[in-house]
């Protein structure tokens, strides 16, 4: 006991005597671009900037604890976003009264119930062969029933949702506060990951990417396509935030308030994040990465704490997507992109250096302050591809602004390559501490 | 009847086209995974090029198929399939293979199989735009009415459509033949069993990986060309089309290049089941059904803007009950 509770300290204290230049160097000069930014950008907008690149750092301390710390991989980043996205918007938005003095909150809650207890017929018909059904009769009557009850209760559930468009628009908030919405956001990720990793974490980790992409196009398609829920693509938006608002103290003031709020969660979440990366825990998640088998023979059990910490980096997905989504200010499911919130994120925690939380928090910032900048740069340099294409070819392209959006699709492409063969581990590598 | 010709349009004939889709994209994906170990993920994108090289080709020259009475996108195919193979090997040769030989887990290979799939959307976007293109340039899609006697609705098969029954079907044979015939198509099985003893035994491995991107390439510029010869070119297809490919490779079996043709057209037959609303075919009986038992208008089981869903539950059905695929694939 006493010497595994002596080593994280003793640990702590190498890695202090061996921090070297580089952090420091790195973190200077993070601060001096942002900095730059400051002086030329305005610092109304520059706060926004950071603002957002603190939601991106939450989003990224979830992905460099699964991918770093146990490495399994998790693409689909956006999907959990959306969700937390759509939890701080369910919660906080005004309720719609005009949908509750209705009798439609009593149809939905039906249909609500129906679905409970055709999922509890249906799950009591599989378990029949515990008294002598025929296991092959069982299966049958089960996929009977549950295609029956799913039809009826489907098309119950298109009438009201139906009626609910076209009487009310769409089913409102519950005019709670934000930071609730956040957390059940977090929860809300937490289960859906817990779902996908309880089935293929156990597999090849090829699979969990395939799984986690499909699911985030699914809740991306859910969100986008469920109009009584969302408004869909009509989007939802004024956003309350959790703190004074614009328009009451001003922008500056407002979005430092904000910075103010991302801030403390961040310091939070990294000091607990620490204190689990430094603990036994995190070093049996760590021997589990590197050798599985091993890990194995030893006793741990590989599945469950594959299953905790992809649960955990889910969560804070979920809790940072809600706090991105909030900050806009407009829930909007068709904004939810691929490449803004899952490969964005990926590059800056394998740029920042994977497992390591303050190189993926200074991959975080500087990340994105090169994505927002490198908007008007793309721009301006296809603006002079163009002058030369129509000199040379006679090439005369039409709408810059989405192929210029398209040349960072190809350069982030690029850079996640280029970080990948280079710099595998990243600019501010994880400290593998040895003893002898 | 009309019904049942109804049925025979909207489900025989659309799940045997996705089928034949996904399959042809499921076999590339399989063959990858067994000779080089990783789910590649930029293949809907290598798809999406090989069919902008045919369109350009088509664009340079539109009547070139004409002599032949074929599309001239089918002519142009070969071409096309030979510049997306040399892409292909291109992009191993450039980011796969220095990774390959640092010898890293091939989830990194994944991870830059996915940066590969960001570079190839953007270029492919940055100079065709989003915008969906009739690969049917200055030329008119041929429709084919077959009257079934003593029925009205007729069936329904499209030129492109039978071009690719047609195609599907050769390229399927030509494989089964390569690889069970060919001396090098025997090398590759060999690789895909044991690369170890493959190179043990003198098989030359880089020449069977190059060969694997090439067909790899080929057979998604089919998929790709022949797909958008049905409906359209559309950039943004990447992926709406990863999900089913993968599901297909998987429900067959990885690494098992028949499975992978059966879990294609498991997979394209499923979607077009799921979305087709079946009380179509129940309207014949609505008037001697019992009066409480009201047919409503919708009975499909998912909408079609939730298409995407019926892959991902075959997936999540098959990796909970059957891992290794129908046809017991590899290395889970």
């Amino acid at each position: 006991m006493n010497s595994t509770s002596n080593t994280p300290s003793s640990r702590h204290a190498a890695s202090h005597r061996t921090m070297p230049k580089r952090e420091l160097v790195l973190f200077g000069g993070l601060a001096l671009v942002v900095l730059a930014v400051f002086a030329t950008m305005g610092p109304a907008y520059s706060t926004r900037m950071l603002v957002e690149a603190s939601c991106y750092a939450i989003l990224a301390l979830g992905l460099t604890i699964q991918w770093g710390y146990a490495g399994q991989f998790n693409a689909g980043i956006m999907g959990f976003v959306a969700l937390g996205g759509f939890s701080a918007t369910f919660f906080s938005i005004p309720v719609n009264h005009e949908f509750w003095s209705s009798d439609l909150p009593g149809r939905l809650g039906w249909v609500l119930l129906a679905m409970v207890v055709v999922t509890a017929i249906v799950f009591g018909i599989s378990r029949l062969d515990r008294i002598g059904v025929p296991k092959l009769l069982r299966t049958t009557l089960a996929i009977v029933a549950g295609l029956v009850g799913y039809l009826v209760v489907i098309s119950w559930l298109r009438s009201v949702t139906g009626d609910i468009e076209s009487q009310v628009e769409f089913i409102g908030g519950l005019g709670l506060p934000v930071w609730l919405g956040w957390i059940v956001g977090g929860v809300l990720a937490g289960g859906v990951g817990y779902f996908i990793g309880h089935i293929c974490l156990g597999l090849r980790s090829d699979y969990l990417v395939i799984a986690t992409l499909g699911i985030a196009e699914i809740i991306k398609a859910f969100l986008k396509n469920s109009d009584w829920l969302t408004r869909g693509t009509a989007t939802i938006s004024p956003l309350p935030w959790p703190v004074a608002e614009p328009g009451d103290v001003g922008f500056l003031t407002a979005r430092a308030l904000y910075l103010s709020v991302t801030v403390v969660m961040i310091a939070v979440i990294f000091f607990l994040l620490h204190r689990a990366y430094h603990a036994p825990w995190g070093r049996m998640i760590r021997a589990i990465r590197d050798n599985e088998v091993s890990a194995a023979a030893m006793g741990k059990s590989i599945n469950r704490r594959r299953q905790e910490i992809f649960v955990f980096g889910c969560i804070l997905m979920g809790i940072g997507g809600a706090a991105l989504t909030s900050f806009n200010g407009l829930f909007d499911p068709q904004g939810f992109l691929p490449l803004n919130h899952t490969f964005l994120v990926l590059v800056m925690v394998i740029l920042g250096g994977p497992g390591n939380n303050l190189g993926t928090l200074f991959g975080a910032v500087l990340v994105y302050v090169i994505w927002i900048m490198s908007g008007p740069m793309a721009l301006a340099v296809m603006h002079a591809f163009v002058a030369l294409g129509s000199h040379w070819f006679d090439w005369q392209p039409g709408n810059l602004d989405s192929r210029a959006l398209q040349a960072r699709v190809f350069v982030i492409g690029l850079l996640i390559l280029l970080v990948l063969r280079f710099a595998p581990r990243g600019l501010i590598p994880e400290k593998v501490a040895h003893h002898d | 009847m009309n019904e049942l010709i109804y049925f025979f349009n909207y489900v025989v004939i659309a799940g045997s086209v996705t089928g034949c889709i996904y399959a042809i994209g499921a076999v590339g994906v399989t063959l990858i995974y067994s000779i080089l170990r990783f789910a590649h993920f930029a293949h809907a994108d290598m798809m999406t090029l090989g069919t902008l090289a045919v369109l350009l080709l088509t664009l340079a020259f539109p009547h070139a198929g004409d002599p032949l009475g074929l599309p001239t996108a089918i002519v142009m195919l070969p071409v096309g399939m030979a510049i997306t193979s040399l892409i292909a090997v291109g992009i191993d040769r450039a980011f796969y293979q220095p990774l390959r030989n640092h010898g890293v887990k091939p989830i990194v290979m994944v991870i830059a199989s996915l940066g590969v799939t960001l570079m190839l959307q953007g270029l492919i976007r940055l100079f065709a735009g989003t915008g969906s293109q009739n690969l049917y340039v200055d030329a008119r899609k041929e429709i084919f009415r077959i009257d079934v006697p003593g029925i009205t609705r007729p069936i329904i098969l499209t030129e492109p459509q039978i071009i690719l029954f047609i195609v599907t079907v050769l390229a399927v044979v030509g494989l089964h033949l390569f690889l069970t015939r060919a001396r090098l198509g025997k090398a590759m099985r060999a690789m895909s069993d044991n690369p170890d003893l493959a190179r043990a035994s003198g098989i030359n491995t880089k020449l069977i990986i190059t060969l694997t991107w090439v067909i790899a390439g080929s057979l998604a510029t089919l998929a790709g060309t022949l797909l958008s010869l049905d409906v359209a070119f559309k950039p943004d297809l990447s992926f709406f089309l990863l999900l089913p490919i993968f599901a297909a490779a998987i429900v067959g079996g990885v690494g098992h290049p028949y499975g992978a043709i059966a879990g294609g057209f498991l997979v394209g037959f499923a979607e077009t089941l799921a979305v087709f609303n079946w009380s179509v075919l129940l309207r014949p009986l609505r008037d001697s059904l019992p009066t409480w038992l009201e047919l409503p208008n919708n009975l499909a089981l998912v909408g079609t803007e939730y298409k995407i869903v019926v892959p991902f539950f075959i997936l999540i059905a098959v990796l909970i009950w059957r891992p290794t695929g129908i046809f017991k694939g590899k290395v889970i």
